[in-house]
């Protein structure tokens, strides 16, 4: 923390409910210009609802908030951003039916003096911009079109060339490939060097240690440390945020880790020659009971794509399906379903329901099986309940709805809808995207127990250790062909990233 | 674990204001009609008495049994333009299978009643079975898709009868559609077992909950293994039959069958069902809103004949009433965002 310094922002004592429960209790935070501050702590810990208070986005709150020592009260995300904060939403907050240029630009066109918006310069100066941040993509395209990676990256150039003084980035690596997350940071210093105030949270705590100079620790809505970077280790923060001892929890996988024999259980899936217009060439593998099979790739490389054909949301150009030795051609979602096919998209908005409460989003995708033409809802709690004290999902109440429930235990209800009948091939897209360490455990734990009950798993993962932490064989996906396999032989972090 | 305690207890613990907020899409529609029930009351002194109530529901059932089923399809933040031309031509159908009086000038095709009123049912299903499959099998909006329809059915009911009026429709309908029993229109009766049905659909089946997680999120009701396309086809085909439904009684009500008898019902019917508040978007609202919004409605229409004002000026009060709802429905729906922040 510079000495002496008026903080350019800073929260007294910042209590925060929702209801009955409170999410942040008397927390002091301060903000220095030309620093960037991380933020870590477990799912649910109120770091996301800190950063919403900051962006205007909650509005409702007691305690006192300060920029540049004056008190102000913001009455939305506008008063916000005229005072110069900006932020990058945990979920993505894009538009999706907008052209990538409008998005870049979203609230601000240029406009000529007809009052009509200057397409052509849009679409040039957010090229540029987007260049500038090392993304080639056609600013004219949907944004909607483009893969979930990229438009996260889209989002983020948006609020770093804002030219915002405070920028709050919640969880902005997820969706990125280690080169992205390079270039991030490097434009993080930048804006750090020009005296922008950066807050940057993350579950990966490597990153923080790296690219922060201030770490601020929450654990169960209040802040519980805060050191500079330099003076702390990640099993020390690990132990701040949980209040155990972390080292067993978080391998780093720089070191070789021995893949198994392949197992000679019985084929479960088997792909063949998979084609789909430039996302995907040839692939061809096999998935057994009992095994996970780890996909890795860079984002983009054809992974979301290989994943929505498995489950029937997508149509293949070429090539077969074979379900238990039946060939399939899944005309529905609910036809790959009934086939015994379940996938968990990395994008929860997905595949939740944020109006409705948690027992109704687990029960959807079994309704059928636990009731015929009426309703049971007091069975579909009890299935609810058993799910979310497995998978401890916070807080425990079947009946809250969706939208309550922070980003981690949200992703915990995306995988709960499908372990009460398991089924036989289950397909996990980025499953530890946005947990914490002991929540990303827990996940390792339950896929491990699905594996024991004659799962056939396939992960697929731009993360190399998610890939690592899961799989029995990994296999690694290049634009869209599949380069390369790992099995019954030793496999860690770099090989990955030199194979893809 | 107070504050787990105090989530358990459910909303209340959520605080009074938010809880209005997210329920105002309920709120509303119902201090409309109070509202509105207590003007008219003060105004006229023949609008709060038992026999005007009874005008009121019967004045509203067609409206009602047409609204069940569009209900079914605004829930899932689709629309039915077709409803009110479909109403019509399974009315004229029905009257074009029963003999006609001799003056009647119609090539009709005399068969017994109940096979008419199968056929008649068979037909409206039909047309909403086109509509379905437009919907999710080609892909054409709903919008557009029953738009079409609207003429179609149109198109039928003309060459059916042709600009002549038929009059005679099988027994069944006729009692149904203008009898009553012990003082009670059956029209009323069937109106109300609708709407209890549709409710009851709604609530307590797997259907029903379909419907709502599907005009919810689509996507995620996708990525749930959901039949989405089956789903939002049967909404079609409901809307449809209980279309039809509504225009058979209708013609038995009115006492003739013609074309552009029910021209009125389109827009009186979506108005039902949004001005009670169901959300344009899907997902939010039901029976129960709709028949709030019946009763605005029929409150609205009533009590203008019993205050003197001029019918041309009634037309655009309604225009505004509609207008207010609509807002009012948007606004509901950012108000529960807001307060669900
Ligand atoms: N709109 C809301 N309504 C009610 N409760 C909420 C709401 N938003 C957050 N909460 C609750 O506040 C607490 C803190 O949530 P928050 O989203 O800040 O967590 P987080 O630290 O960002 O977690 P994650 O790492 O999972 O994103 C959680 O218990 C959550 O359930
Ligand atoms: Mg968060």
């Amino acid at each position: 923390m510079p000495e002496g310094q008026q903080p350019i922002l800073e929260l007294q004592g910042i209590t925060k409910s929702f209801g009955g429960v409170e999410a942040l209790r008397g927390v002091d935070f301060a903000l220095y210009s030309g620093e960037i501050h991380g933020l870590v702590g477990e799912n649910g810990a109120g770091k996301s609802t800190l950063m919403k208070i900051i962006a205007g986005v909650h509005t409702e709150f007691s305690g006192h908030f300060l920029v540049d020592g004056q008190e102000r009260h913001f009455h939305s995300a506008r008063d916000a951003h005229a005072a110069g904060i900006a932020m990058v939403h945990q979920e993505l907050s894009v538009a999706p039916d907008l052209t990538v240029a409008e998005n870049v630009f979203l609230g601000n066109q240029p406009i000529n003096r007809f009052g009509l918006v200057q397409w052509r310069r849009m679409a040039r100066e957010a090229g540029e911009q987007l260049a500038r941040f090392g993304i080639d993509v056609d600013p004219m395209a949907r944004l909607g079109d483009l893969p979930i990676g990229l438009q996260q990256l889209i989002e983020i150039a948006r609020v770093l060339f804002s030219g915002a003084r405070i920028v709050i980035l919640d969880e902005p690596t997820s969706a990125l490939s280690p080169p992205e997350v390079e270039r991030l940071f490097a434009t993080l210093k930048r804006l750090r060097q020009g005296g922008a105030a950066i807050v940057f949270i993350s579950h990966f705590i490597e990153d923080i240690l790296r690219v922060s100079d201030t770490v601020t620790v929450f654990r169960n809505g209040r802040k519980v440390a805060e050191t500079a970077s330099a003076a702390t280790s990640k099993g020390a923060l690990i132990e701040a945020m949980i209040g155990r001892g972390g080292e067993a929890l978080e391998h780093s996988y720089t070191d070789d880790l021995m893949l198994p024999r392949p197992s000679d259980s019985s084929v479960i899936l088997k792909v063949d020659q998979l084609s789909l217009a430039r996302s995907l060439r040839e692939v061809s593998f096999e998935a057994r009971a009992g095994e996970v099979l780890g996909i890795y790739g860079f984002m983009g490389c054809g992974q979301q794509e290989l994943s929505r054909i498995l489950f029937g949301k997508l149509k293949p150009d070429g090539g077969t399906l074979a379900v238990e030795g039946t060939p399939k051609s899944f005309a529905s979602t609910a036809a790959a379903r009934r086939a015994g096919v379940a996938l968990v998209p990395e994008s929860r908005r997905d595949m939740l329901f944020h109006q409705e409460p948690v027992y109704k989003n687990i029960s959807i995708s079994i309704l059928d099986r636990i009731s015929s033409l009426l309703l049971k809802p007091a069975r579909e709690r009890d299935i609810a309940k058993r799910q979310v004290e497995q998978l401890q999902i916070r807080p425990p109440v079947v009946g809250l709805d969706l939208g309550m429930l922070s980003g981690g235990n949200q992703q915990k209800v995306a995988l709960a809808k499908w372990l009460t009948y398991p089924p036989k091939l289950l397909v996990l897209c980025e499953p530890t995207r946005g947990m914490d360490v002991g929540a990303k455990n827990d996940v390792i734990n339950i896929v491990r127990n699905l594996r024991a009950r004659g799962l056939a798993i396939i992960v697929l993962s731009t993360e190399p250790e998610t890939v690592l932490s899961l799989a029995d064989r990994i296999l690694v996906l290049k634009r869209g062909a599949l380069v390369r396999e790992f099995k019954n032989e030793p496999v860690s972090k770099d090989r990955l990233l030199e194979a893809a | 674990m107070s504050s787990e305690t105090a989530l358990a207890t459910g909303r209340r613990a959520r605080g009074f204001a938010p809880f209005l907020r997210s329920q105002m899409r309920n709120i509303a529609p119902f201090l409309t009609l109070i509202f509105l029930t207590a003007f008219f009351a003060f105004a006229s002194p023949s609008f709060a008495t038992l026999d005007n109530l009874g005008n009121i529901l019967t004045q509203v059932s067609v409206t009602g049994i047409i609204a069940v089923g569009l209900t079914f399809v605004i829930l899932c933040a689709e629309i039915d333009l077709s409803i009110a031309s479909i109403a019509n031509v399974t009315g004229i159908a029905v009257a074009y299978f029963t003999l006609q009086e001799s003056y009647v000038n119609i090539a009709n095709v005399p068969l017994p009643g109940v096979v008419a009123i199968i056929l008649s049912i068979l037909l409206c299903a039909l047309l909403g079975l086109v509509n379905a499959l437009g919907l999710t099998v080609i892909g054409i909006p709903s919008f557009i898709m029953t738009l079409a329809m609207m003429q179609i059915a149109a198109g039928i009911s003309a060459l059916l009868v042709r600009g002549q009026i038929a009059y005679k429709v099988p027994s069944l309908i006729t009692t149904l559609g203008s009898g009553s029993i012990g003082g009670i229109p059956w029209i009323v009766i069937v109106a109300a077992l609708m709407l209890l049905g549709g409710h009851l659909v709604l609530t307590y089946t797997r259907f029903g909950r379909y419907v709502y997680m599907v005009g919810g999120n689509r996507e995620a009701a996708e990525y749930s293994g959901l039949n989405v396309k089956l789903i939002l086809g049967a909404v079609m085909v409901i809307s449809a039959v209980c279309s039809g439904i509504g225009g058979m009684l209708g013609v038995a009500h009115f006492g003739s069958a013609q074309q552009n008898e029910f021209d009125t019902y389109l827009l009186d019917s979506i108005a039902a069902v949004v001005v009670g508040g169901t959300s344009l978007f899907g997902g939010r609202g039901g029976i129960g809103n709709t028949i709030v919004g019946l009763f605005v409605l029929g409150v609205l229409n009533n009590g203008l004949d019993h205050v003197n004002i001029d019918s041309f000026l009634k037309i655009l009060i309604r225009g505004l009433i509609l207008l207010a709802a609509l807002v009012i429905n948007v606004y509901a729906q950012r108000l529960r965002e807001k307060a669900a922040e």
